[in-house]
């Protein structure tokens, strides 16, 4: 059990964190206080050409160089500073966050028609697989990710995210399970433009993780929304399917249900379960996905978790409870659960 | 009749239920609670005949739960499992309900104006005199009545919309029945559920229930009791006895 809610303005609006912070606190009983987090898109309009990297450091002194000096055989430090924290009385500062404003060197990946994005992935990947002291955790243009181990409203205040304006926010509330909580396993998962949330369990992560690491992506996190996030980057930004094909890849519809479907529709259904049957994710989920340009929600295919869709002029409200909604607009309306399996999507239109 | 008023703006559940309980000991027959928001577990095995509890608002899960004898009454939609394992008493929500209204229910009614999420009435269960029954006014997602082992299910389709249009409809029903107003497609049909159409007498079981719903919504029962309905039933009393056991 998680709590989960992502917003977005379609004409992008800026919203400060003060909104979402109040909607996620709402949704405590949904956490356990071991992970919280936000993602908010529109941060960083002076650096935006540019990947923000966040960065978790177990110690400055010793983890640092050797970072810098990687980025710097990749690319150009374009600016590099820690990021504020304000001391919490829960929260044990166990990891120094940390943020660079990187631009990848294009000419170090000729073979690559996605030199920023695949030098960038790479940097991820290995650093994270290495395990020496450093974690990239936040890896997009113009975005952060902002989570550590604690309560909602602590961790926000921990980085006093209603100093930060977005127009696409996404924020989650943890109850681990399976894994221990730590500051690497709470939401979102980021990869370059991609963040997600989830609320629920990944019971097909064995499949979904040797399917994602053959395409070259590094599982490190100890816990199953990490492979949601590679998925999305491989289907999508990799494979070029749209949003609605890659969630239909991933929650597909029953065979009983394909085989009722009209002719057409038949072999588009077919050819998706056959291509990414080892994409397709078991078990009880609700998801939040996130990029520059829209959100989308979505559960699993019988409905294990919660998922409540709101409007307000130009804004979506996806999350795991409608009061959450209300919390942060209270005059929401249009107030509608998504049917199982099928994504709600919200886009930017300015 | 002694009438208390509760603001719950920004108040915890805890405090909320506190006060509550206090004041059904202390004589309270009406208790209306404003500025409801998410807070779950409002009314919480709560035991008094004849005590209706207003909630203006959007209360949070298991609204109810456990709950014996009182009425509780939502001017909003409320969250999942509203009557979870109640007892008795009456639960009407003029809104919708999310997932898993009714679960486990062993008494008492709840009536839910618009629509409900998935699994409605789940393992709703039945004991001599104990029958709880869920009325649906709009539209039921999947799974309805999903290892439904007594009790009776009623839905509506009354905004025009299909009152089922998803699979799983009384999956694993071992007890109980499901009223659906209109007909339903075999497709929707869950394994071990199978469907008829009402019969006059068994229409004339549920046309109370139906002038009670009318009545608590103030709508017009003469269209719920001319309309034709199709009963679903267990197929058998252990659906998935070759499941799990070998004889």
């Amino acid at each position: 059990m998680c709590g989960i809610i992502g917003v977005i303005d379609r004409r992008r609006k800026c919203m400060d964190g003060t909104g979402i912070k109040a909607a996620l606190s709402m949704m405590n009983e949904r956490g356990s206080g071991e992970g919280a987090g936000y993602v908010a898109y529109g941060i960083y309009p002076e650096y935006k050409d540019f990947y923000a990297l966040h960065v978790f450091f177990d110690n400055i002194r010793e983890n640092k160089g050797a970072l810098d000096t990687l980025l710097e055989r990749w690319g150009t430090i374009v600016h590099d500073e820690q990021i504020k924290t304000y001391e919490q009385p829960n929260i044990r500062k166990v990891h120094t966050p940390w943020r660079y404003f990187f631009r990848p060197d294009r000419s170090l990946m000729p073979k690559s028609t996605t030199p920023d994005e695949d030098i960038v992935t790479h940097l991820v990947m290995t650093v994270n697989a290495e395990k020496n002291g450093t974690l990239i955790f936040s890896s997009g243009k113009n975005l952060g990710v902002f989570k550590a181990a604690g309560w909602p409203e602590e961790v926000a205040d921990f980085y006093r995210i209603q100093d930060y304006k977005g127009y696409l926010w996404l924020a989650h509330n943890r109850y681990p399970t399976n894994t221990p909580g730590w500051w690497g396993g709470a939401h979102p998962f980021n990869l370059l433009d991609w963040s997600v949330v989830h609320n629920g369990e990944i019971t097909s992560y064995g499949t979904n993780r040797r399917y994602i690491e053959s395409y070259g992506y590094k599982c490190t996190m100890y816990t199953d929304t990490e492979v949601v996030a590679y998925l999305v980057d491989l289907l999508i930004r990799k494979h070029g399917l749209s949003e609605k094909m890659a969630v239909r890849a991933l929650a597909p519809p029953f065979w009983e249900e394909i085989d009722r479907m009209p002719a057409k529709e038949q072999e588009l259904n077919r050819a998706i379960r056959l291509t990414y049957g080892p994409a397709l994710m078991n078990g009880p989920f609700a998801i939040c996905v996130a990029n520059a340009d829209s959100l989308v929600g979505f559960t699993d295919r019988i409905k294990l978790r919660p998922l409540v869709t709101g409007e307000h002029g130009d804004r979506l409200y996806i999350s795991s409870e409608e009061a959450a909604i209300r919390t942060m607009e209270p005059d929401v309306a249009n107030i509608t659960m998504p049917k199982a399996g099928e994504p709600v999507i919200g886009r930017v239109v300015a | 009749m002694a009438s208390v008023h509760i603001d719950a703006r920004g108040l915890h559940y805890t405090p909320l239920n506190q006060q509550i309980r206090a004041a059904v000991a202390g004589g309270a027959t009406e208790i209306v609670i404003d500025h409801v928001l998410g807070q779950r577990f409002i009314g919480d095995g709560l035991r008094g005949d004849g005590v209706t509890i207003t909630v203006n608002g959007v209360p949070g899960g298991d609204l109810g739960m456990f709950m014996s004898g009182p009425t509780i009454i939502v001017n909003g939609n409320a969250d999942h499992a509203p009557g979870n394992t109640m007892d008795s008493g009456t639960i009407v929500i003029h809104g919708s309900a999310g997932d898993a209204v009714a679960h486990s229910m062993r008494g008492g009614r709840v009536f839910v104006r618009d629509n409900i999420g998935y699994r409605g009435g789940i393992h709703m269960k039945q004991y001599m005199e104990k029958r709880p029954i869920l009325v649906i006014g709009g539209a039921a997602r999947a799974f309805l009545g999903e290892y439904m082992a007594g009790g009776l299910l009623v839905v509506l389709g009354l905004d025009g919309s299909s009152p089922i249009s998803e699979r799983g409809l009384g999956s694993g029903i071992h007890g109980g029945e499901i009223f659906v107003r209109g007909g339903v497609e075999e497709k929707y049909l869950g394994v071990g559920a199978r469907q008829l159409a009402a019969t006059d007498a068994g229409k004339k079981t549920i046309e109370p229930v139906l002038r009670d719903f009318a009545r608590a919504f103030g709508i017009d029962a003469g269209p719920l009791l001319t309309s034709e309905y199709t009963r679903i039933t267990p197929a058998s009393a252990r659906p998935f006895a070759n499941k799990y056991t070998w004889e």
